[in-house]
């Protein structure tokens, strides 16, 4: 694909990215995130099956501070990949694709999704 | 043009599983966020039930071929040593595979509770 000759530049801490890209590369990391996140959830939701015993040990592992911080970071992602991808299916139906929509659209992800977070997470903990 | 190679199959099925993906998760936070807090037989009863074993069932399957057609995307843009790319993919499917393995057999435990 590269041409011979053609400057490549892809200093990532200099390259100013449109508020679309930064939602579009943290929808990619979250992915990632809630991949490889798959085990933990798994773990979790067959121990809170196993009886009043798996429950307690499901509730227990989830307070554990360590969890709580994954859980904050994983709540975060599917937060994020959940509003930025609906923002996607809205995209490739041609909703939203004017530049200045689609910028609004992202930093409406971008702000939305900690604050869910916290309103999730405020109502399961607290 | 038809077929696997054009990814338009791919590109198509990332879309309808992030349809009913969105819409799992969105009803099982709420029911979360709504249930007035934990308690071990109402979420039992509650994720035991066939109906939403079923649905819960096709969340599992949607949720690993979602994971894959992504992971492969992710993958394909960054990773491009064709050996390394071809070994980080097997990896990403094996995981897969065995998570999806676990959840059928967690499902299966958890039909059993019918009886």
């Amino acid at each position: 694909m590269r041409r011979e000759g053609r400057p490549v530049f892809l200093n990532l801490f200099q390259i100013r990215l449109p508020i679309p890209g930064v939602v579009s590369i943290i929808h990619r990391i979250t992915g990632v995130l809630l991949f490889l996140a798959i085990p933990l959830f798994l773990y979790i939701f067959q121990r809170s099956l196993q009886g009043q015993a798996g429950y307690a040990d499901a509730l227990a592992i989830l307070s554990h501070p360590l969890v709580m911080l994954i859980t904050l970071v994983l709540v975060w992602s599917l937060l994020h990949h959940w509003l930025a991808g609906i923002r996607y299916l809205l995209l490739d139906v041609d909703v939203g694709i004017e530049r200045m929509a689609a910028r609004r659209s992202a930093w409406v992800v971008l702000f939305l999704a900690p604050v869910l977070t916290l309103i999730v997470l405020g109502v399961l903990w607290l | 043009m038809r077929g696997g190679m054009s990814g338009m199959g791919a590109w198509l099925w990332q879309r309808l599983t992030a349809l009913y993906l969105g819409a799992y998760i969105l009803v099982l936070l709420l029911a979360l966020v709504f249930s007035g807090g934990p308690e071990a037989l109402t979420w039992q009863a509650w994720m035991t039930h066939p109906l939403v074993l079923l649905a819960t069932a096709l969340f599992l399957g949607g949720w690993l071929l979602h994971a894959w057609i992504g992971l492969r995307d992710v993958i394909v843009d960054y990773i491009h040593p064709f050996a390394i790319r071809l070994a980080v993919l097997a990896a990403v499917a094996l995981f897969l595979l065995a998570c999806g393995v676990w959840g059928i057999y967690i499902l299966i435990q958890a039909a059993s509770t019918w009886a």
